[in-house]
């Protein structure tokens, strides 16, 4: 069952167009990957389906239901939810208050602030501290459990990566499979392209705006990712 | 010595007004990063409202309030929704020009209608009766009242910020406004309900300055400034600060006017400048850097 289904999507920033007619299915229960370079428009396209960027599309259904002129704040609550690039944690509140934040309109569901430590057992011994104040890997923890206590189908995740260290990126990813065994969609921008091609059923990749590439991770030669991450064929050298 | 010591808390008890202005402002500053120039008018605003409840009802000021209050609450919402969230971007000065000029409308729509002529709210007998604390030193009912008022509503707000839904909510979209439409918060609502509950402040505290003391259209942006000094004394680390800001410059007003009763404004822009060339962010800045 598709769950989000996106057809020629067109986003701008002003003047500037940013996406050109991206089309995307994510089904029920699946992970997909987008990689591409810096400014390709990956989380340009996220931001879009939040409804963060102004954009057009032919066809934007969740669930069936159309998302076109959906204001960001009415989205989350229908069940899609973001871990924004670079955390933004609330700087004003604690790390449980950004959890219970999260929660702000949610939907039924069993996602509750046991069930998030239970998930990121060291963050319950420092809920009460400012969310800011943790480490950049923590503050990860926090933004995803904040996500999910919304109770979403489809959680996006803009850059898991960014910024951390490979051990605690590693350890962020090593909660995907719990979260998808939920029955959660995930939808993945990520630049470290192994870390995609080893969690996603689907990657697409992005290319100043367009795509240039999907398929399955295990039908994709490295050299045809290469192709389309950097706009041009790899030198056989 | 007991007639300073009279001065002093004197000046405290006058501070609670000027902490109740500064409070709203630094709401409304705090959440919306909105400063509010029409602060001092719409203060007027709502004691000439309360003017117009009372005589159109017969009540007592402060049963009046009933009335005031919500009228403030949606005066305050749909301002802010229906021109303010307009000028809010990256760009401080829509914000400031919008203000300047609606205090000038307001200032002169109450002109218009009610004239120059100067009002006074009457409260019976609780304006002058006082209370002796020891030989030498007695202290008025009503400022203590106004205190009282102010430390209570600060209580109440600190309350509301700190641990209420409503109050993560303005937290969060004062941090990060963005952010916040992703949680499902509707910032624009949330300034619309900041500016709400700013107001119902400003009615509260309009009310109790037109009892104390005369007003008249033109005395809004004196408040303004009384406000701000508050504000930018106490800093904006939190309402207690501004708490302390308010007392401050009622203690150096009443310092001034036990000097020579000329020096009573003078008295209290010296002391907002000594805090500021010594604590230029104010006595309890802000800690998180944005």
């Amino acid at each position: 069952m598709t769950i989000l289904h996106i057809e020629n999507m067109n986003a701008f920033y002003g003047d500037f167009q940013a996406l050109f007619g991206v089309s995307l299915n994510v089904e029920k229960e699946e992970t997909v990957a987008i990689i591409g370079a810096n400014g390709a428009g990956k989380s340009t396209f996220l931001r879009s389906i939040t409804g963060l960027v102004i954009n057009y599309a032919d066809e934007f259904r969740y669930n069936g239901e159309t998302l076109i002129g959906k204001p960001a704040c009415d989205i989350v609550g229908l069940g899609i939810a973001m871990v924004p690039e670079g955390r933004k944690l609330f700087s004003s509140l604690s790390v449980e208050e950004n959890l219970i934040l999260g929660a702000y309109n949610r939907r039924q569901g069993n996602w509750t602030l046991d069930r998030v430590y239970q998930l990121f057992p060291n963050l319950e011994e420092r809920k009460n501290i400012p969310g800011t104040a943790l480490s950049g890997g923590e503050q990860q923890m926090v933004a995803i459990g904040r996500a999910l206590m919304s109770n979403p189908d489809i959680l996006l995740c803009d850059e898991l990566s960014l910024g951390l260290a490979p051990i605690i990126i590693k350890n962020i990813y090593d909660v995907i499979p719990t979260i998808k065994a939920e029955g959660i969609s995930l939808l993945i921008v990520e630049q470290d392209i192994s870390q995609a091609l080893a969690i996603a059923d689907q990657i697409f990749c992005l290319q100043e705006g367009r795509i240039s590439l999907s398929g399955k991770p295990d039908k994709l030669t490295k050299d045809q990712i290469a192709a389309a991450y950097f706009g041009r064929k790899r030198n056989n050298d | 010595m007991i007639e300073w010591a009279n001065t002093i808390i004197q000046g405290m008890l006058t501070g609670g007004l000027y902490a109740m202005f500064a409070a709203g402002l630094a709401i409304i500053f705090g959440v919306m990063r909105l400063v509010n120039i029409t602060h001092g008018d719409l203060i007027v605003l709502a004691a000439f409202i309360g003017m117009v409840v009372i005589e159109a009802t017969g009540f007592n000021p402060f049963l009046s309030l009933i009335v005031v209050i919500p009228i403030m609450f949606v005066i305050g919402y749909i301002l802010q929704r229906g021109i303010l969230n307009f000028t809010l971007g990256d760009d401080l000065l829509p914000p400031l020009l919008v203000t300047f000029g609606l205090s000038i409308v307001i200032q002169n729509v109450l002109l218009e209608i009610f004239s120059a002529d100067s009002q006074r709210l009457k409260a019976g007998a609780l304006e002058t009766s006082s209370i002796e604390l020891i030989e030498g030193i007695s202290i008025g009912v009503f400022p203590v009242i106004i205190f009282f008022t102010a430390f209570l509503m600060i209580i109440l707000l600190q309350q509301i910020f700190n641990r209420t839904r409503l109050g993560r909510a303005f937290r969060a979209t004062s941090d990060d406004a963005t952010t916040a439409q992703l949680m499902g918060i509707n910032h624009k609502h949330i300034f619309g309900l900041a500016m709400a509950v700013a107001l119902v402040l400003v009615g509260i505290a309009g009310m109790l300055m037109a009892i104390r003391s005369n007003f008249d259209p033109s005395i809004g942006p004196a408040r303004l400034l009384y406000a701000f000094e508050a504000v930018i004394i106490g800093g904006l680390g939190s309402l207690w600060g501004t708490l302390i800001g308010g007392i401050i410059l009622g203690i150096a007003q009443n310092i001034g006017a036990k000097i020579d009763p000329g020096w009573q404004i003078l008295a209290g822009h010296v002391a907002f400048l000594v805090v500021l060339v010594f604590k230029p962010n104010g006595l309890f800045p802000r800690t998180r850097d944005d």
